[in-house]
């Protein structure tokens, strides 16, 4: 019997310095596979045995037939052992977890609004990435990025010789603080929604610190937006990843089962204890 | 249904411990806890044990897999072996429902693998109660402490064991100790059901209030201004997840042995403050947040998961065990509007 707890060798084959505490790493099995296909904004667990094992979101897009990225800030444990690591070491794999974006169904042929904070743009990187892949099937794509600082924001280069280039996506950068060398806007990410003033006709896709999270969905309501327009991607501490350990339970769901994509009228009926 | 003399109930032990571990609950210093049985080792009629019979199904601690580092490589190794059949005797009601409770997590897809062969190689033989106590309260919870559920029901009435079969698992375990079983009637076992009915009835807590939590209620409950009081003095000790028949949350940890690694889940509670700690916070900080957690799975979340069915069977364990006295039933009273 398979048994979902034991995972399978993955190797590090590429080591990209995003900020100063995040780095991308490119995982593929021993003989040079996808360790196992995903949906975007799909999880898997990574693991070095000894050091710990954690639940991270798979940045690199499905189409991507190759390997399998994750964009990791540097805040505990194992994420400090991760960051130290070289290319060609091994980790431990495990997955696809959790409940994909709707990217088939209720995101097919709509205007698509991506507001990320931070390291929150790492699920959505596999969503934007996705959709720039199916281009024709999805309406006008609008991204809108903050982080503290230019040197914070994580996969600057994709954003810019990728992203900023591909025809009907508008890419809206912002830090928080004015920086030399910076010309672009200044500000929170939850004001510069409401200065950019999009659409009511778009679904948003919100990833970021928990409070961007909050006054951001409060600023697209007070557009006009209803929170079924909404979807966001939650992350709460996890063992088992397959709803059994408890660890992840708000309500009467199982973040790494039932989420970590929610639609933001789904979320009210839950606690608030996220 | 089948009956065994009382005074044959060492050969009946020993039959079945002749072809595979039994375990049973034995009276010691601590309390009642369940042993193997061999040679010597008495069955004790005790009302119940102290830990629950979870154990036998998913251990206080188990490995799950084992790996080797050595330079930039690992070794995944995979310990598991399929479990030994094995058959544990004179289970109660309560907690024979739990296995059913366990089953709707751990075998749900995807199946936890060794859950599922526990599961599969365990016999449970249950045993009715006959002298319930005022903590017991499985009578809230639709469950008939005069008639377990299990593989085998068992009852003890007018010097003899009574036993029938519920499951083919049951089925092959009385063939095999056929030879010292003969056929009775069920009046014995039918008269001792209606007398401890009569007991059930009159025990202070089997009438708890459940209706108030079906239905839509989760925000209701969760919101209830009772949390703080009812918390107030919970000390966090997680000593009722513990005893707890249907607990089942679980840490995963990794132990370097020196020669390797080893991966092994234990009991976790959502008791503890560490339980839902991550590096940027925590999203249940205070004792009020975590006792509410408890509560409210085992009250509203899992019943509204699983058809209504509610993650407690009444075993008392809990009341009995709480340092601060603090208990699944003064929530319910509490929370149900019926408060003492």
């Amino acid at each position: 019997m398979t048994e979902s707890l034991i995972p399978v060798i993955g190797v590090v084959t590429d080591i990209r310095i995003d900020t100063p505490d995040v780095k991308t790493f490119r995982v593929v099995t021993p003989d040079g596979k996808k360790a196992f296909e995903h949906k975007p904004g799909q999880c898997a667990m990574l693991s070095i045995p000894g050091v710990g094992e954690a639940m991270f979101s798979i940045t690199s897009s499905p189409t991507n037939t190759e390997f399998m990225e994750f964009s990791i800030k540097k805040c505990g444990c194992l994420t400090t052992w991760l960051h130290a690591m070289e290319v060609g070491q091994q980790v431990t794999i495990r997955g696809p977890y959790g409940n994909p974006f709707p990217v088939d169904t209720t995101f097919k042929g709509k205007d698509l609004l991506f507001i990320a904070g931070g390291i929150g743009l790492a699920p959505l990187r596999s969503v934007i990435n996705y959709v720039r892949h199916y281009r024709d099937q999805y309406g006008k794509v609008d991204i809108v990025y903050g982080s503290r600082s230019k040197d914070d924001l994580v996969d600057y280069k994709e954003i810019i010789d990728e992203w900023m280039t591909t025809e009907g996506i508008n890419v809206h950068l912002t830090i928080d603080r004015e920086q030399e060398g910076w010309d672009g806007h200044v500000g929170f990410v939850p004001n510069y929604v409401k200065e950019l003033g999009f659409d009511v006709n778009k679904t948003a896709i919100i990833c970021g610190p928990p409070i961007m999270i909050k006054f951001t969905l409060a600023g697209l309501q007070e557009l006009g937006f209803n929170k079924t327009q909404v979807f966001t991607t939650m992350e709460l501490r996890m063992k088992c990843g397959v709803g059994k350990c408890g660890r992840c339970n708000i309500g009467n769901k199982y973040v790494c089962k039932d989420g970590p994509v929610f639609r933001c009228d789904q979320l009210d009926e839950l606690p608030n204890e996220y | 249904m089948k009956k065994i003399a009382l005074s044959k109930l060492n050969d009946f032990f020993a039959a079945i411990a002749a072809e595979e571990k039994l375990y049973l609950p034995v009276d010691g210093e601590k309390g009642t806890d369940y042993k193997l049985w061999s040679e010597g080792v008495t069955y004790s009629r005790a009302l119940n044990t102290n830990r629950s019979a979870k154990d036998f199904f998913f251990p206080q601690t188990e490995n799950i897999v084992d790996f080797k580092r050595e330079g930039k490589t690992i070794e995944v190794i995979d310990t598991r072996t399929e479990a030994e059949d094995f058959v544990v005797f004179g289970v109660r009601a309560c907690d024979a429902r739990s296995f059913g409770i366990l089953d709707k997590v751990f075998l749900a897809d995807p199946v936890d693998s060794f859950y599922a062969s526990r599961r599969a190689h365990g016999t449970i033989v249950t045993m009715a109660c006959t002298r319930p106590a005022e903590t017991c309260f499985c009578g809230a919870f639709g469950i008939d402490m005069t008639a377990p559920e299990g593989d085998i029901s068992c009852w003890i009435a007018e010097d003899a064991l009574w036993l029938s079969a519920n499951t083919e698992k049951g089925e092959a375990l009385l063939n095999k100790v056929a030879s010292l079983t003969e056929e009775g009637d069920t009046a014995a076992v039918d008269a001792q059901k209606a007398a401890v009915k009569e007991i059930a009835k009159k025990l202070p807590l089997q009438n708890l209030p459940t209706d108030a939590f079906k239905g839509d209620v989760l925000l209701e409950k969760f919101n209830s201004a009772k949390w703080p009081e009812l918390s107030k003095a919970c000390l966090g000790c997680g000593t009722c997840t513990f005893v707890c028949p249907t607990c089942q949350c679980y840490d995963v940890f990794d132990f370097d042995t020196g020669h390797g690694v080893k991966r092994a889940r234990c009991w976790d509670s959502c008791m503890y403050s560490d339980f839902t700690k991550m590096a940027h916070g925590n999203s249940r900080n205070s004792q009020v947040e975590r006792f509410r957690q408890r509560f409210m799975h085992k009250l509203v979340y899992f019943p509204m998961n699983n058809g209504g069915e509610f993650g407690c069977v009444g075993c008392g364990r809990c009341l009995s065990k709480c340092p601060i006295n603090m208990n699944i039933v003064k929530v319910m009273k509490s929370l149900g509007g019926d408060a003492e």
